[in-house]
């Protein structure tokens, strides 16, 4: 490559550089600075460890978030294998139902979790009809157990769908042939191909319901998810140092979820998370 | 497009040397080599000898190592990058456009040439004409055979005119009746054309038919240069005389006018040594005789009836059995003893 | 089926999985067009909420229409040419700048913003205009532009199209718009539909960055979810629905291109992983 080529490559890229650091970078260096500016200075960070309400929040977000990546991806298992594996009338539409809600923003998904749950959704008017009894879920941790599975089924159903396709059938064909019933087929030969896609499904489950907002807040629960205790802390405290040391860890967490998934998985899948 | 042999631009590559991976991996070493005008040179080697890196320096997509240089006739071109040098190049891979159609793909060229665009349909019509292309031209390249796709990168290459031509393993991709069609083709291009070229090739059927002279390669060097005839029937290397169609090879000691091997003698003629040599002839230059004035005796291990002739592996000549090709009709056995004698003319021998 | 019950019981699960996502839509749609949502459809079949939503929030609209435009012209300028960058560059420094550059969609949008308001806040007239929020969706969606078209640039040998096109005499800047670019085309559509859906639906940051004369269309439905009568929040969502529509099914159809040869079959993944990785 010669020199002139090369100054033309930097002038493509040099915009993309200069937003990057401008609003990216420098941005969050500075959180960072300020996350430890205060009296105490980098102890701040350990105030998460330390501070009971911070704690607290912690645990709980980090207790949704693996249950709803597990109970997601054994749900959009079940169903992504069974549609990639069978071929019937209404499978297209099927398939269009289930990734519709794919594009809809952490807010709506709220609303169709108070549409479900909520003082007047369905489960409470069915729950009045049988028991007499309302269920109300919608504004407590259920509420946004549901809403994060909401978020997460149609996305691990894709990928596992995805992955599901591109296994040889020659392999099960394999097995078979060998002798294997048919739960050995699953568990030696089907998983096994998955787990690539199983793990980066995962992970980027676990990191939006870790980071997720718009769904907390539609809800407007009581429960302090991280991302909440973050908002509360900058807006109602105005204890920004506080706000910022959350969010730098809050980041760090969901990057490293992503990137040791991104290195298990060996794919490039969850490149940027 | 016309001008005899002669008018084509010369090359010359300077001590050009190729270090990739931060002077890690030496791809090519110190080469010097010239192209007459209008001379259709033949790299030829495996993969990994050198050869593409060398038509890539000649292209201008990788510049040598410090103190190489490449000349056009007697511009220096060293620093120049590839769309500066008016060069044609037909890639292995084709590297046609797929967002264009295969009129395009031809008139590209053309177009970022600035050229009117009256003459560049003239020069598309014609060259469409040339290469029987007429129904084909408004088609995507996906809808093309790998045959057509050959001839639409070769029509690319030279509607510009080029004052030289490169092809990289052109025929490399297709199946081997179409290369033997094609091999024709190209042979005729060339020599209408008149025009420098460069092929990289690692069939040696291909180089013979093709080249004026082949520039034979391994591990980045360059171990023959030389017409196919010289290359065939005079290798100056083992490695050589083995790339180039099959050859026989038997350990001997020279004295006087022949050469003592496991099986008995070879004449050689020229002698003008003595100590151990080594002996190399082909298949096709050995006659059978009767056993009982033979100057070679071994026997028969297999015989393969190949229709036009029959192919015989033989053995007890040393370590090695060797190969003989015949035309007689006779049924060879396994386990027969064989004489036969070796064309005087056409033994290589390789000092020791 | 060898196995019926196998079947009917898996067919049965993933219509449940189906009913569970696909219900509360029909009853939000449902919900955005009755009188009275207390006393169900019987109460009659109305607009009336509909308008009241264009009548309150059509500047939200507008702007989120808006912001999603300029996001995507800004993408499309950034981001294709650092995908090709990234593509043709294998060193470090350009694996570094990639990480960078992706690092927003791993980070949540709420510490992003948080970032930016902090940093730059003090600009008035910038805090308070929507390009402060356009800064946020760029961020945020430039990734999915550069990775779509990052994986259509590795799945064709553009290397050797490049150099095909050099062979001919076109210059670096004849290759790059007149091979690369327009052989980039499925990606660079795929990335379109992709940044203008994200940005249209962005709520994490963009809650953070707007203020009350900068609301987009997701700030306006929460602020109806809260605020509103249940039968205004659910016409809002549908009236939203109906926007992301088109851009849905033009993701379906193009998302992933398909026709492309067998090699592009590894990056599948990459393509269709994209929309998946979008922020709560």
């Amino acid at each position: 490559m010669n020199r002139h080529e090369y100054r033309n490559l930097v002038i493509l890229v040099l915009p993309t550089a200069i937003v990057c650091i401008a609003f990216f970078i420098l941005p969050m260096a500075k959180l960072v600075m300020i996350g430890g500016s205060g009296e105490r200075g980098l102890v701040a960070y350990l105030d998460i460890l330390t501070k009971p309400r911070h704690f607290e929040s912690l645990i709980a977000t980090l207790l949704l978030s693996i249950l709803v990546t597990v109970t997601a991806l054994a749900v959009a298992t079940i169903s992504g294998l069974f549609l990639e594996r069978n071929r019937f009338r209404g499978r297209g539409l099927l398939i269009s139902m289930l990734t519709f809600p794919l594009a809809f923003p952490g807010v709506v998904i709220g609303f169709m979790v108070i549409m479900l749950g909520g003082r007047q959704g369905l489960v409470s008017e069915i729950s009045k009809a049988v028991t007499g009894d309302k269920i109300v879920f919608a504004y407590s941790i259920v509420g946004l157990f549901v809403g994060y599975m909401y978020f997460s089924i149609p996305r691990v159903i894709l990928t596992i769908m995805a992955a599901a396709e591109k296994l040889d059938p020659a392999l099960e064909e394999a097995a078979r042939s060998l002798g294997a019933p048919q739960w050995r087929v699953v568990l030696d030969v089907i998983l096994p191909a998955l787990k690539p896609g199983l793990i980066a499904s995962g992970a980027i489950c676990f990191a939006t319901s870790m980071g997720a907002f718009g769904t907390a807040f539609t809800l407007a629960t009581n429960i302090d998810v991280l991302p909440m205790t973050i908002y509360t802390e900058f807006t109602l405290n105005a204890n920004i140092v506080g706000a910022a040391t959350l969010s730098i860890v809050l980041g760090i967490i969901t990057w490293t979820a992503l990137y040791i998934a991104r290195s298990l998985s060996g794919s490039n899948a969850v490149a940027a998370g | 497009m016309s001008g005899s042999r002669d008018h084509g631009t010369a090359i010359k590559l300077l001590s050009c040397a190729k270090t990739f991976g931060g002077g890690t991996v030496r791809a090519l070493e110190s080469l010097d080599l010239e192209i007459t005008g209008g001379e259709t040179v033949v790299l030829l080697g495996p993969s990994g000898c050198g050869k593409t890196t060398t038509l890539r320096i000649v292209a201008g997509l990788e510049e040598p190592d410090p103190g190489g240089r490449v000349f056009f006739g007697d511009d220096d071109v060293t620093r120049l990058p590839i769309e500066k040098r008016n060069i044609g190049m037909v890639f292995q891979s084709y590297a046609l456009f797929p967002n264009m159609n295969v009129r395009e793909n031809i008139a590209y060229g053309l177009k970022v040439r600035k050229m009117p665009k009256v003459e560049i349909d003239r020069r598309v019509g014609e060259m469409v004409e040339m290469m029987h292309m007429g129904e084909l031209e408004f088609r995507r390249i996906d809808q093309l055979s790998g045959g057509q796709r050959q001839r639409v990168a070769l029509a690319r290459a030279i509607v510009v005119r080029p004052r030289v031509l490169l092809l990289d393993e052109p025929l490399t991709a297709l199946d081997a009746i179409l290369r033997t069609r094609l091999r024709v083709e190209i042979d005729e291009l060339l020599r209408r054309l008149g025009i420098t070229a460069v092929y990289v090739t690692h069939d040696q059927g291909e180089a013979m038919s093709l080249g004026d002279r082949i520039v034979v390669m391994s591990n980045g060097k360059v171990e023959q240069i030389g017409t196919p005839r010289d290359i065939y029937y005079k290798p100056n290397s083992e490695f050589v005389a083995e790339f180039i169609g099959s050859i026989n090879r038997l350990h001997g000691i020279a004295c006087g006018d022949h050469v003592e091997v496991a099986g008995g003698t070879v004449p050689w003629l020229l002698n003008q040594s003595s100590g151990k040599v080594e002996i190399l002839f082909r298949p096709e230059n050995v006659g059978i005789c009767d056993v009982s004035v033979a100057q070679l005796k071994g026997k028969v291990v297999t015989s393969f009836f190949q229709g036009d002739r029959t192919r015989l592996i033989v053995g007890g000549l040393g370590e090695r059995d060797i190969v003989i090709e015949t035309t007689d009709r006779t049924e060879y056995i396994s386990g027969q003893d064989i004489g036969f004698q070796v064309d005087p003319d056409s033994i290589i021998v390789l000092e020791k | 089926m060898r196995r019926p019950w196998l079947f009917y019981s898996q067919l049965a699960f993933t219509l449940c999985v189906c009913a569970f996502l696909i219900v509360p839509v029909i009853m939000s749609m449902m919900a955005g067009v009755t009188e009275n949502y207390f006393y169900g459809i019987k109460s009659g079949i109305t607009l009336r909420w509909i308008y009241e939503v264009l009548d309150i929030y059509l500047d939200t609209i507008y702007l989120s229409l808006m912001i999603a435009v300029a996001c995507l012209a800004v993408t499309l300028i950034l981001g294709v040419p650092t995908a090709y960058v990234l593509a043709k560059k294998s060193g470090r420094l350009a694996r570094m700048f990639e990480e960078f550059l992706v690092l927003p969609v791993a980070i949540p949008g709420l510490a992003i913003a948080l970032a930016l308001i902090i940093t730059y806040g003090g600009f008035r007239d910038f805090r308070s205009s929507w390009g402060f929020i356009l800064v946020g969706h760029v961020l945020y969606t430039l990734p999915f532009m550069v990775r779509s078209v990052l994986a259509v640039l590795s799945s064709i040998d553009f290397k050797t199209l490049e150099e095909g096109a050099a062979s001919l005499g076109a210059s670096f800047w004849q290759r790059f718009f007149g091979v690369i670019l327009p052989n980039c085309r499925s990606g660079i559509l795929a990335g379109s539909l992709m940044v203008v859906t994200l940005s249209v639906g962005e709520f994490n940051l963009t809650w953070m960055l707007h203020t009350p004369l900068t609301k987009t269309l997701p700030v306006g439905l929460a602020d109806s979810y809260a605020s509103m009568r249940l039968e205004v929040g659910s016409a809002y969502t549908l009236v939203f629905l109906i926007m992301i529509m088109p851009l849905l099914a033009g993701l379906q159809m193009f998302g992933t291109p398909k026709d492309r040869k067998p090699e592009a079959q590894s990056d599948d993944m990459t393509g269709k992983t994209s929309l998946k990785e979008k922020n709560l």
